[in-house]
Formats: C-alpha cells, sequence, structure tokens
C-alpha cells in the first residue's frame, strides 16, 4: 500500500509551542516537506531568527545555527560562503528581516548570496507580545500602535512590501509570497519554497519567499476570524504570486522533480 | 623551513599571519585606523580562493564570522574601537554559543568619534566581556609587529582549544608602523574536524545511524539550565586562567621601581628604562601579553619581592585597576605594595622623558 501521508523526516515529532492557528507550523512542515523531497536534510543548515521561530532548533531534525536578532542573514551569509554544497535556510519574521535586520537583508540580497529565506509575514511582533511590525497594515491595531497604525499623523510610516522592494535588486533571483490561509495557497506556497531550495541548490542566487501567516493571538481574534483577516485585508495589500523569476529553469520543471502534489 | 625577514606594515603582518593560520572567512568594514588590513585581505583571501566579503556593517560583519565559525569555518573581524562597540553584539553570542573566532581591535582615542590616532582606552571593553551577560575574552596584546604577526597566528588555535572568541588588542601605532618581521610557516591547507559544528552531518554519522543535530545558539530560557552552562564555561575561564597566562620581564629583579605597562606603552617604557640605566637608576618592565587572563599572580610576587609599580597606559586609567587587584591579592611583604599611574590620553603617546621624569618623582630622585 501506498503512504500518502507521513510526518516529515526533517521534522521533530513533538508538540510544537506555537499558539493555536498560528502559521508557523503549516510553514515548519512545508520546509521540511521539501527539504525531504530533495534529500537535502543532511546537508541542510537551518538559521533560526529571534522571534517566535526560535524554537525552530527544536523542531527540525537538522543542524541549526542561532544568531543575534535581525543578523540571520549575514549569520546566512557567513554559514553558506563556508558550506556552499548545503542548503541554507534563513528563517525569519517581520520584526527580524524587516525592521532590525533591514541593512542585513538588503545587502544579503544584493550581494545575491546563494540561500534561501522563508519570511514569515504576520504583520505583527509575536514573541515579545504584539508590538507594530514594520509590515502592520494602517488602521492595524498593536500594543505600540493602540489606536492603530497611523503614518501620517503618529508618524509610524507604511507597510514595506519586502519582496517588491528587493525586486529592485540585480542580486535577487527568485521572489515569492504565498500564504498560508487556505489549502490551495498552501500548496503554491509549497511549491515557491522548492523551487527556492532547487534554485538554491543550483547556485542560482538569492532565493527568498515569503509567506502570509496568521498570528490569531496578537491579532485577538479566533483562529478563524484570523484566517478571513488575512484574506480580507492583508491579501489585498501584500499580492500573493512570483514577484521575480529570474531563475534558468520554469515552475512546471521545479514541479515534476520530486513530485510537488 | 623558516623564512628571511621582511619589512612589513603592523596591519599587513596581523593579515598575513592570519592567512598562514588557516583564516577561511574574514569579514570587514572600513574604519582608520585598519583599512590596511581589510584591504591585505581583500586581496589574499579572494586570491587564495577563500571567502572575503566587505560587510554592510559591524555588526553584519561580526555577525557573519559567526556564521562561517558555526559552520566550521576559522574566521575572523578586525575593525577599531568604535567598530569594535558594534561588533560586541556578536562576541557576546559567540561567547554564549562558544563560537570561535578571532577579532583584531587595532585601538584609536575614544570616546565617541574619538579620534583616529593610537590609544589604550578599550582595555576595560576587551577584558570584561565588552558585550552584555556574564562572559571573557582570552585578549593579546602585541607590543609591536612581530608579536601582532605572531599572536593573531596563535589567536586562532587558542579560540578553537578554548571555543571562545579571542581579541587582538592592537592599537593605532602598531597597526600603522613598519618593522621587520619573521612570518610564521603556513599551516596545511584542508579543514580538521570540527564535530561541534553545524554542517556534514552526514560525514559525522556512522554505522548507519544518523549523528544527532548540532544546535549552535545561546539561548538557554530555564535559569537553573543557564546557570549551570554558565557556571561550565567559567569553569573552563578557570583553566585558561591557569594555563594561558603570559607575560615579559624586563630587569624586575634589579628595579627599584617596576612599570606595568603593554603594547605600544610598553615600549615608552623599556626606553625609559634603558635611559634611567645611564643615570644609575633601575626600572623594570612587567609587560602583560595576555590581558586577560591578567598576569596577577606575578604581579603578587613582585609585591611580595618588595617592588612598588608604576602602571603607564595610553588612556585615564584601566589596566591600573587590574594591578591593584593583584597587589591586594598579595600576601607578606606585597600587602599595600604601592601602585601609581601615569597616562596620555587622546591620541598623545606619553614620552620616555615624562615616564622616566615620573618614576623619578615617585623614587625621589631629580
Amino acid at each position: 500500500m501506498e503512504a500518502i501521508y507521513k510526518h516529515p523526516a526533517s521534522l521533530v515529532d513533538v508538540q510544537s509551542k506555537y499558539c493555536p492557528g498560528c502559521g508557523h507550523g503549516v510553514i515548519h512542515r512545508l520546509v521540511a516537506e521539501a527539504i525531504d523531497e530533495l534529500g537535502v536534510q543532511d546537508k541542510a543548515i537551518f538559521l533560526n531568527p529571534v522571534g517566535c521561530a526560535i524554537w525552530a532548533d527544536l523542531y527540525f531534525d537538522m543542524d541549526t545555527v542561532q544568531v543575534a536578532h535581525g543578523r540571520t542573514p549575514a549569520g546566512a551569509t557567513g554559514v553558506k560562503r563556508m558550506r556552499p554544497d548545503h542548503l541554507v535556510v534563513c528563517y525569519q519574521g517581520d520584526g527580524d528581516l524587516a525592521a532590525i535586520g533591514t541593512a542585513e537583508i538588503v545587502h544579503a540580497a544584493n550581494r545575491g548570496e546563494k540561500f534561501t529565506v522563508v519570511f514569515v509575514n504576520n504583520a505583527i511582533y509575536g514573541m515579545t507580545g504584539g508590538q507594530m511590525a514594520p509590515t502592520t497594515l494602517v488602521g492595524q491595531v498593536a500594543t505600540t500602535a493602540p489606536h492603530g497604525r497611523d503614518p501620517d499623523v503618529a508618524g509610524m510610516g507604511y507597510p514595506i512590501r519586502v519582496c517588491e522592494m528587493l525586486a529592485t535588486l540585480a542580486g535577487t533571483k527568485y521572489l515569492a509570497r504565498g500564504s498560508v490561509d487556505t489549502a490551495a495557497n498552501v500548496r503554491k506556497t509549497k511549491q515557491y519554497i522548492k523551487k527556492a531550495f532547487q534554485a538554491q541548490m543550483r547556485g542560482e542566487g538569492f532565493t527568498m519567499v515569503e509567506v502570509l501567516s496568521p498570528c490569531p493571538t496578537n491579532w485577538q481574534m479566533s483562529p478563524v476570524q484570523a484566517v478571513d483577516w488575512l484574506k480580507d485585508k492583508m491579501i489585498p495589500y501584500y499580492g500573493l504570486g512570483e514577484i521575480k523569476d529570474e531563475l534558468s529553469f520554469s515552475a512546471g520543471d521545479a514541479a515534476k522533480v520530486g513530485g510537488v502534489a | 623551513m623558516s623564512e628571511d625577514k621582511r619589512l612589513m606594515k603592523g596591519n599587513e603582518a596581523i593579515g598575513e599571519a592570519a592567512i598562514r593560520a588557516g583564516c577561511d572567512a574574514y569579514f570587514g568594514y572600513p574604519i582608520t585606523p585598519q583599512n590596511e588590513l581589510t584591504a591585505y585581505m581583500a586581496l589574499h583571501m579572494l586570491d587564495e580562493g577563500r571567502v572575503f566579503i566587505q560587510a554592510e556593517a559591524e555588526v553584519s560583519a561580526m555577525s557573519m564570522v559567526f556564521g562561517a565559525a558555526s559552520a566550521g569555518g576559522r574566521a575572523m573581524t578586525s575593525s577599531s574601537s568604535p567598530g569594535v562597540s558594534l561588533k560586541q553584539e556578536g562576541i557576546s553570542y559567540a561567547s554564549g554559543a562558544d563560537v570561535p573566532c578571532v577579532i583584531v581591535n587595532v585601538q584609536r582615542a575614544g570616546p565617541g568619534l574619538g579620534g583616529i590616532s593610537p590609544a589604550q582606552g578599550d582595555y576595560f571593553q576587551a577584558t570584561r566581556g565588552g558585550g552584555h551577560g556574564d562572559y571573557y575574552n582570552i585578549v593579546l596584546a602585541p607590543k609591536g609587529v612581530q608579536e601582532a604577526a605572531d599572536l593573531t597566528y596563535e589567536a586562532f588555535d587558542l579560540a578553537e582549544k578554548w571555543r571562545t572568541p579571542v581579541i587582538v588588542l592592537a592599537d593605532g601605532l602598531i597597526g600603522q608602523m613598519m618593522e621587520g618581521v619573521v612570518l610564521p610557516e603556513a599551516k596545511p591547507a584542508g579543514r580538521p574536524d570540527r564535530p561541534w559544528a553545524a554542517g556534514d552531518r552526514a560525514k559525522r554519522s556512522k554505522g548507519g545511524s544518523v549523528a544527532p543535530a548540532n544546535h549552535i545558539s545561546s539561548l538557554i530560557l530555564d535559569p537553573p539550565v543557564l546557570e549551570a552552562s554558565i557556571r561550565t564555561r567559567f569553569e573552563r575561564y578557570g583553566r585558561i586562567e591557569k594555563e594561558c597566562c603570559r607575560f615579559e620581564s624586563v630587569n624586575v629583579d634589579k628595579a627599584d621601581l617596576v612599570f606595568v605597562a603593554y603594547g605600544t606603552s610598553s615600549r615608552v617604557c623599556l626606553g625609559a628604562i634603558q635611559q634611567a640605566r645611564k643615570e644609575g637608576l633601575e626600572l623594570g618592565l612587567m609587560r602583560p601579553i595576555t590581558l586577560w587572563p591578567f598576569p596577577s599572580a606575578e604581579i603578587a610576587r613582585l609585591a611580595e619581592a618588595g617592588k612598588r609599580f608604576l602602571a603607564v597606559e595610553m588612556s585615564m586609567g584601566q589596566m591600573v585597576q587590574d594591578v591593584r587587584l593583584a597587589v591586594a591579592g598579595a600576601s607578606g611583604a606585597g600587602v599595600g605594595a604601592k601602585v601609581d599611574f601615569y597616562g596620555r590620553c587622546g591620541g598623545v603617546i606619553p614620552s620616555e622623558e615624562e615616564v622616566l621624569a615620573e618614576a623619578r618623582r615617585i623614587l625621589g630622585k631629580r
């Protein structure tokens, strides 16, 4: 009989500390499945960021390196340059990547560092308890934007579209934005992640997959409300799809390798 | 195969010694007075097929070092005082994750942007950890170009042996001046096994069973577990203090007054000792080569032998506190041994004459 479902080998079989309805668990699974399918678990190095995903080294059965807040792409640069034949996954949240680590992500992308960033955008600081992130939507309430993000009067600026910003840099070869709000989007997101990993193993340049992800706890919603909010508010602002694709192979080719569902 | 002596700038000798020590990756950022080192690494690391990156920032450069060293490479960065302040974040993380690496600080005058002239104002920062949390780093203080090369070469081995960042604390004078240097032999190519490092998990796996994953991290949220981990690290520090302490003594047995000075200021003291001898005055020098661990036992021994001290620094008095702590730990005749201080700061280097005059004044000789 053919197994149609099994626990990914690259994920440790433990209960995670993530909140009910959090997107990290699904995204971890997609990363693990892609790594399993490419057969590179023992050649993968995962950089777990400061933020909720700091615990990723408990969940991924692979070597990990934990760097200072926001410096994840700098750490990944050092790792990948030392281990060019390894799959290096730089997993970051919106605070790590788009606030304290803005310089690191921009310059790693511009250098065309040959690792893959998985950028989890949930429009809020999770671990520290719901502060405003660079990707917090206008009007969205946060503990540090108690009346909602106000770009003008309170001078809180505008939500940053990271993929579009990085797309202007010649070092970036593949930038995609997915979401985990529906089964269809989960499947698409996995294709993006797997394609980015394949590109990395082929040495094609900087690759990043941004994933819109619900944070019911800090959005102060039920998991179902959070998914609806993501669909109604986040997706219209952060458009889904492959923002930039300058890879030497096509999505169709990528899907054939390893049998993406 | 030994080599002939060649004339080199301190900054370049440090770079060449690092390359010969097997430095796999160098990450830097421009800052005076250490730019020749970064330029040297750019030219020679790339030619050797090794990693060189001019980072976007000092903080990034240090985190690149952290990443490269975590993945088993011999990694290094260099900077000067304001830049080294920025690196403190990564140095603390590397200390907390037991990641070996080498940081060169070609000191200039501070605080703030300060100036670009030589100074020794970063002693506290280097020897007291410097970043947040409970930790120490091995700190090596060269007095010239030859020692800058030798200590840089050795720093990589010390870092790996003790699983800690090692700081080479030079200053703008040592970085900028040219002296004759015999460079150490290049280490053979190829990376030794670092079974703790991230990567090459397949090679760690033996007999059909998959090796456990390696996690390089400084995070431990459970207070008793973190405490135990810090205590274990401090036991290692205790062994470093016993095994790694290094100093040079000049004329201390005959001396009526012993200078305590490191790096550039120790050279000034050597000149003062020679001048003093012409006037029949016996002065000595106790020169710490490791600033952490500090050679406290030797200071205590000299105090117990009835010596008094004059600490000479290019600062308002930082190392002198360690001299006083060492004297406080002395017993018998050493109790209450006198410790005086003479310092210049802001990039001013004390002259032999003014140091000698201070020695004469202390000894009541005019």
